[in-house]
């Protein structure tokens, strides 16, 4: 319940970066030397100098505000994370279907493939796949490009982990009277799939879909952190830990931030998608 | 069995081939498509023409992929000559081929860096296994009371911290604000074994946080289901006691699903842990992989990523063999 409501908040302000940006920070390119102590580069006054006017501080040696990149920040990680849970989502489901319901070599080759994706070094892939692909994509910017590019290498990556599970429910469900009922009735292939099979395995989709979405939000923090995501001076929560590695020592709160801002949000869906699963599946409690 | 094993065998082969194909391909084929040449980046930007064609035959960007491909295959089996007329380099086997931005050869340069890997990931395996596990099975045993729920909270908050943050946060709180430990780098059992312990006991602690908490969560989740079982009942019933029931007959069906896991854990960390490595600069595979990715240095990105995948593969192997002899309802065959 908690996680559901830390949810929606943050998938509100996320929306809203721009509206609550004007109405409580600073754009997110504005430069406030005046903030920042010239001798060390570290801002003026405590906890990183947190106040009123900048209600998380502000960025070491720049000054930019650090609660509205954190505002822009959370629109980019959210909107990775859900978009990629959703590609690998629709690829989960329809080959572990197809798996599951074709059964021989079709299955044959489909649990080939995941076992193969599951078994690649992913994370190291993806930093090297990412570092070749372009910049710049269909006129976009480069912040939607990467966007996009991220998307598609964290979804296309996931949906193994979806495809075993659906294509294991389609195994056992396909066996039920129900399942042989519609099929002596006469019915095609893509009808018991689609109006049979898929509306009894909408509850563990949904349940693990929800359940990615925090890995996500992990990985693409991991990606800019390691300099292939969201490109600077775009803001992101990873590429924000990853400048702070040289000021940690003598300005924590610009670790402490973000760091903790990553951690609120998985833990919240991570509270969510536990208690989503408790209530669709009693059993695994 | 012996059947099995070479059935298994062959197919850990046609997955590394697979492997390595992928990732030559995209290493290779992309950037050709993109119109950067390999011997550019190899011999640097400033060169004359006729050197950069000479490197191109030496190493033989010019051959079509599916050729470049089959001499790496060799390079690896047999090890391979790099010639352009009388200039003739000889790269032992296991050949990787040559860094584009060191000019060495890959091959001992990884190995040089497989010790930390090795380091790190084995010493926090051992932590994560035995913390993880122990409570797990202490929050099944006391489902519902305090140190259930004060277990399951801290382990739900460790699977949601990224080691990016955690990794710092120690470090900021234990080398500079308690001075705890010392600053500094990694440092080789063979040369100091107590500096190596220090040096590594960060990294494995951060590590193994971050796993111990998915283990306690998936081994409650095991045992409790195991100990809902028919036949822990019986053994109750039979009026063995507690320790018995649990230590005989619970624990051993409770803890199997558990090999799977931690096979596939191990043999991903092994590959080089990116991250860990990358907060702590630990110079390992992981590092390694990083730099090279940085100074788009192609064959040790393709090396390293044609070990890792040899990890996981084995990995797998291992568990599959390990797991007929410890759940004897799988017959291996």
């Amino acid at each position: 319940m908690a996680g559901a409501i830390v949810v929606i908040f943050l998938i509100l302000v996320a929306i809203l970066a721009p509206v609550l940006t004007r109405l409580f920070g600073h754009p997110i390119d504005e430069y406030h030397t005046d903030k920042i102590d010239p001798t060390l580069g570290t801002p003026i006054g405590r906890l990183g100098g947190i106040s009123w006017d900048f209600l998380f501080g502000v960025e070491p040696q720049s000054g930019r505000d650090i609660f509205s990149r954190i505002l822009y920040g959370a629109q980019t990680s959210l909107s990775v994370a859900f978009l990629s849970a959703f590609v690998s989502t629709i690829l989960g489901s329809v080959f572990g279907l197809m798996a599951g319901f074709l059964g021989g070599w079709v299955d044959a080759t489909i649990s080939r493939v995941m076992d193969f994706l599951l078994a690649f070094p992913q994370l190291l892939f993806a930093i090297a796949l990412l570092s070749v692909l372009p910049d710049e994509l269909f006129g976009l910017g480069d912040r939607w490009s990467r966007v996009l590019v991220l998307v598609g290498v964290i979804g296309f990556f996931g949906w193994p982990y979806i495809g075993r599970i659906v294509r294991g429910q389609t195994l056992s469900l396909r066996e039920r009277e129900f399942v042989e009922a519609s099929r002596s009735l006469g019915a095609r292939s893509g009808r018991i799939l689609f109006r049979e099979l898929l509306p009894n395995l909408a509850a563990p989709i949904l349940v693990y879909t929800t359940l990615i979405i925090p890995t996500n939000i992990l990985t693409e923090a991991a990606l800019s952190f390691l300099g292939v995501g969201i490109p600077p001076p775009n803001p992101s929560w990873g590429g924000m830990l990853s400048d702070a590695v040289t000021f940690y020592q003598i300005d924590p709160m610009y670790m402490i931030i973000p760091g903790g801002v990553i951690f609120l949000t998985v833990l919240a869906f991570n509270l969510f998608g536990d208690g989503l699963r408790d209530a669709l599946d009693p059993k695994a409690r | 069995m012996l059947a099995y094993l070479i059935r298994r065998l062959i197919n850990a082969v046609i997955t590394l081939l697979v492997v390595t194909a992928v990732t030559f391909g995209i290493f290779f084929a992309i950037p050709k498509a993109i119109g950067s040449d390999p011997a550019l980046l190899y011999i640097g930007k400033q060169s004359d023409p006729a050197a950069i064609a000479g490197i191109s035959a030496k190493m033989g960007f010019d051959d079509p992929i599916v050729v470049q491909y089959g001499k790496f295959l060799k390079g690896i089996v047999a090890g391979r000559d790099y010639a352009n007329g009388p200039d003739v380099t000889h790269c032992p086997a296991p050949c990787l081929g040559y860094s584009f931005a060191t000019d060495q050869e890959v091959t001992p340069l990884l190995l040089e860096d497989l010790p930390v890997t090795l380091s790190l990931a084995l010493g926090a395996a051992v932590l994560w296994v035995i913390l993880g596990v122990a409570t797990g099975v202490l929050s099944a045993l006391r489902r519902g009371t305090f140190v259930d729920r004060a277990a399951m909270t801290t382990a739900l908050a460790g699977v949601s911290l990224p080691i990016y943050f955690t990794g710092l946060l120690a470090s900021a709180i234990f080398v500079y604000w308690l001075e705890w430990l010392p600053q500094g780098n990694y440092v080789p059992f063979t040369e100091n074994p107590g500096e190596w312990f220090t040096s590594l006991i960060l990294p494995w602690i951060t590590l193994a946080f971050l796993f111990a908490a998915t283990y306690a969560r998936l081994t409650r989740a095991n045992m409790l289901e195991t100990l809902g079982e028919d036949y822990v009942r019986t053994a109750r019933a039979k009026g063995l006691r507690e320790r018995t029931v649990i230590g005989k007959h619970a624990l051993r069906s409770g803890l199997t699903p558990l090999v799977t896991v931690f096979g596939l854990d191990l043999g991903a960390l092994l590959g080089g842990a990116v991250l860990t490595e990358s907060v702590f600069n630990l110079r390992g595979l992981g590092y390694q992989a990083l730099t090279a990715i940085r100074q788009s240095d192609l064959p040790i990105i393709l090396g390293v990523t044609l070990i890792a995948a040899f990890f996981i593969v084995f990995a797998n192997l291992v568990v599959d063999l390990v797991y007929g002899w410890i759940d004897p309802r799988v017959r291996l065959a």
